[in-house]
């Protein structure tokens, strides 16, 4: 079959209502976009009409505003602060812990796998987000357990970006705005009189899914207007910097002068890794009882911009914010190709609007080129 | 209808065994003080979870209950597996609790991991073993491996530097090799007491009393960054080729695995890419400040 | 005297000199042996020879108020002791104590400056051996201070 084959069906609003309740039916956890804290959060939901219905974002450097229109709209928001990350790799999680016996100790199993997830509304940036985090975790010749479980049983709903934010630059780093695999099931979102989808199945776990449900397949002038959509996505994102040029040109330059003058802006505050969807470092913790009979190990997100993240007895390896923030670009940007064979940049741009200070990391890596 | 077009979304991922975080339990069988702040102990398997056999330069996890991790090198591969053999500084919270262990007292091992000395790629040439301080531990199965299989290289020097007399460690192996003809063994000590009659000066100094063909010398280097510099400079210097040089980098590691991200240096991981990395692999990397 | 010119050709210090060169600075020369114990020059003392150590072990040493004769290095075979003669005030900086029975090839400094004020270009090779010597082990003590071994922060 050739790609104009591609069988696409439109529909509506209780089409995916009933999506929804065949996951649920099927033990999936559905997991999607809500509104809380004035923020779009990714969040367990039991019932449809949970999702954040008409809800607009406003995203610029170092701001975020939502608004609520009365479009019905589901997926009309760019990106919160979160990512499916925190789904896939918990930012705190049980190893394993253990109880003291006379001279030893006996290991206990830690956090166990969550059930089978399945995630709505996923843009694809952060579908290739995922995708890079299957590179660390399964790819190498150690394997998270955790993860391989939890990513084995997913269920993705993605959804075409329609509203990239002045933040966002999935057309520079080739990840965006249109899904392109790696999904089960991918809509697009259309505004209409009457909303409506452009439905795309992924694989074979999507088909099956929808077997039992009665779909529509879209006409030619229907496809053709999700496809518009799109297709104006991308011309909305302004920022275009060459992803394989800034690799070269962060690896050359560890000592540009300009890396001082981003460390004089950048507070360390390790905003930009915790919302990173492919930021992957982490650090062990162990929490005794007082009795110091049963003791825990955990693992938590940590980020290269805490002093204690690169500690070795005797000190810190990067005592400055000017390490940091190099360290951060360079292996975001550069070493992750040596790493895992791609960049560790998905355009998503969480990393701008959450930094407090509004350090747009498309600029800097001009700056750096000059 | 599902296409091929579309990029399978099914995951494949190769069965890998237990979980890779859990430590396998160990007791100690033996344990000897070599100073003030370093103890060598011989650890054996409390259970049948046995870990698989040690390469020289490879590291483990030891565990100390409640405390927490540290990696540590293998410091000799005497013992016969599954005998495990390593030499802990008393520098944190986590060693000082390994150190203070007794015999029978349990430890986790988790391991082993990273790349190992390439002992058997250095046969037929000579061979140069620089060791400063407690990097003596990690070349000390190197040494091992090469007395084992001495016919095989040609010279084979070892040159030690370290802080002061009373920080000598492996002392029966020192006075072994003091005494071995076969091996040309170098000491110095950068601080003296009036009773030491050995050399004073920086382990570097000990290079132009090596005997070697620079041509045909593979060189291991141990010892704390900025000694492994000046010493990789000293061999090349003295015409040791930069492809024939390996050194041992240290960092923080946490898992060992490559997924914590904490040993990342510049684009390498030091658990899995090293720690033992030839030395081009490396250099400009050593020369980048904070990295 | 051949003797002695023979020696120093061997030694990297003067490689770019020539044979009348060495001839000319070997005439400053002459072969002396030290017991184990003894000092081959003290901290204090005007600078008269340049050594060039045989065989044997020589330590460089500072007296230390409680700690007493400290070494801070030691010349082996082929190394240079006494730089003190071709640098103002000429007065030895430390001791230099014979540790095992040593020989060296001793060379005059008062003969060695003259010949060096009157050829410049000898002076000049020598200030840069010198200069090379001194620096690598200004160097090297920088590194010795550092204390790199140290575990204590």
């Amino acid at each position: 079959m050739s790609k104009s084959e591609v069988h696409k069906y439109r529909v509506s609003t209780e089409d995916l209502q009933q999506i929804f309740k065949a996951l649920s039916s099927k033990d999936y956890q559905n997991i999607g976009p809500i509104q809380r804290d004035g923020a779009i959060m990714l969040e367990k939901i039991q019932s449809f009409d949970q999702l954040a219905a008409g809800f607009h974002e406003d995203l610029d450097k170092g701001v975020y505003r939502l608004s609520q229109k009365n479009d019905g709209s589901l997926f009309q928001y760019t990106v919160g602060p979160q990512s499916f990350k925190k789904y896939l790799y918990p930012p705190r999680r049980k190893l394993w812990a253990a109880t003291k016996t006379g001279n030893g100790f006996n290991v206990e199993e830690g956090d166990q796998p969550p059930a089978k997830m399945a995630f709505w509304g996923i843009r694809s940036c952060e579908i290739r987000a995922i995708e890079i985090l299957d590179r660390i975790f399964l790819r190498g010749e150690f394997s998270n357990k955790w993860y391989e479980k939890a990513r084995q049983d997913l269920f993705i709903v993605a959804a075409g970006c329609t509203k990239p934010s002045g933040n966002c630059f999935c057309t520079s780093t080739q990840t965006g705005p249109a899904p392109k695999g790696g999904f089960d099931l991918s809509v697009v979102e259309v505004i209409d009189k009457k909303n409506y989808f452009i439905l795309e199945i992924g694989s074979e776990k999507g088909q099956k899914l929808v077997n039992k449900i009665k779909l529509q397949p879209a006409s030619p002038a229907e496809i053709q207007n999700a496809d518009k959509l799109l297709a104006a996505s991308e011309k909305k994102m302004s920022k275009r910097f060459d992803p394989e040029e800034a690799a070269k040109i962060l690896m050359e330059n560890p000592d540009h002068i300009h890396w001082n003058e981003v460390a004089k802006r950048c507070l360390s505050c390790a905003n930009c890794t915790l919302v990173c969807p492919t930021c992957f470092c982490s650090s062990t913790e162990d929490i005794t009882e007082i009795t110091g009979d049963h003791t825990e190990r955990w693992l938590r997100w940590d980020s290269c911009f805490n002093g204690d993240f690169s500690y070795i007895h005797g000190g810190q390896i990067r005592p400055t914010t000017k390490s940091r923030y190099r360290q951060w670009l360079t292996h975001k940007m550069s070493g992750w190709y040596d790493q895992f064979d791609s960049s560790g940049c998905v355009g998503c741009g969480r990393c701008i609007t959450w930094c407090p200070v509004g350090i747009d990391l498309t600029e800097e890596l001009l700056a750096m080129k000059s | 209808m599902f296409t091929a077009q579309n990029i399978s979304p099914e995951l494949t991922v190769e069965e890998s065994s237990s979980d890779i975080w859990i430590p396998s339990p160990y007791v100690v069988a033996d344990k000897h003080v070599e100073n003030d702040d370093l103890v060598t102990f011989v650890y054996e398997p409390a259970s049948e979870d046995i870990l698989d056999p040690m390469q020289p330069g490879q590291f483990n996890m030891l565990y100390a209950f409640g405390i927490g991790e540290i990696p540590i090198s293998v410091s000799s591969l005497i013992s016969d597996h599954p005998r495990i053999t390593h030499t802990i500084q008393n520098v944190g919270a986590v060693s000082k609790a390994c150190c203070n262990m007794r015999v029978g007292d349990q430890i986790g091992l988790r391991g082993p991991f990273g790349t190992p000395w390439p002992v058997e790629d250095a046969k037929f040439k000579d061979v140069i073993i620089m060791a400063g301080g407690v990097g003596f531990a990690p070349l000390r199965p190197v040494v091992e491996f090469i007395e084992e299989y001495r016919d095989d290289y040609g010279e084979v020097n070892f040159l030690f530097g370290t802080r002061d007399p009373h920080s000598i460690l492996f002392h029966q192996d020192v006075i072994s090799l003091q005494s071995d003809p076969s091996v040309n063994f170098q000491i110095t000590v950068d601080h003296s007491f009036s009773n030491w009659r050995g050399n004073v000066g920086v382990v570097t100094t000990l290079v132009e009393k090596a005997e070697f063909d620079p041509e045909n010398t593979v060189a291991f280097v141990c010892g704390p960054e900025i000694m492994m510099r000046y010493g990789a400079y000293s061999l090349i210097d003295a015409g040791v080729d930069e492809e024939n040089i390996f050194i041992s980098m240290e960092r923080n590691m946490k898992c060992a695995i490559g997924h914590c991200g904490h040993c990342q240096y510049g684009p390498l991981f030091v658990c899995k890419d090293g720690p033992v990395f030839l030395y081009p692999a490396i250099k400009n990397y050593l020369n980048i400040r904070e990295l | 005297m051949k003797d002695i010119q023979e020696l120093l050709n061997q030694q990297s210090f003067f490689k770019d000199m020539s044979p009348e060169m060495l001839n000319q600075i070997a005439g400053c020369g002459e072969n002396q042996e030290f017991s184990p114990g003894e000092y081959l020059g003290k901290e204090g003392e005007p600078a008269h020879h340049f050594y060039i150590i045989r065989s044997g072990k020589v330590s460089v040493q500072i007296n230390h108020p409680s700690k007493g004769a400290m070494t801070i290095w030691t010349l082996t075979p082929g190394e240079y002791g006494g730089f003190s003669w071709i640098i103002p005030p000429y007065r030895m900086q430390f001791d230099l104590k014979a540790q095992e029975h040593t020989s060296v090839v001793a060379l005059d400094g008062k003969c060695l400056k003259k010949i060096c004020d009157e050829d410049h270009h000898i002076g000049y090779i020598f200030m840069q051996q010198a200069a090379a010597i001194m620096v690598k082990r200004l160097h090297d003590t920088r590194i010795q201070l550092l204390d790199v071994y140290s575990t204590k922060h």
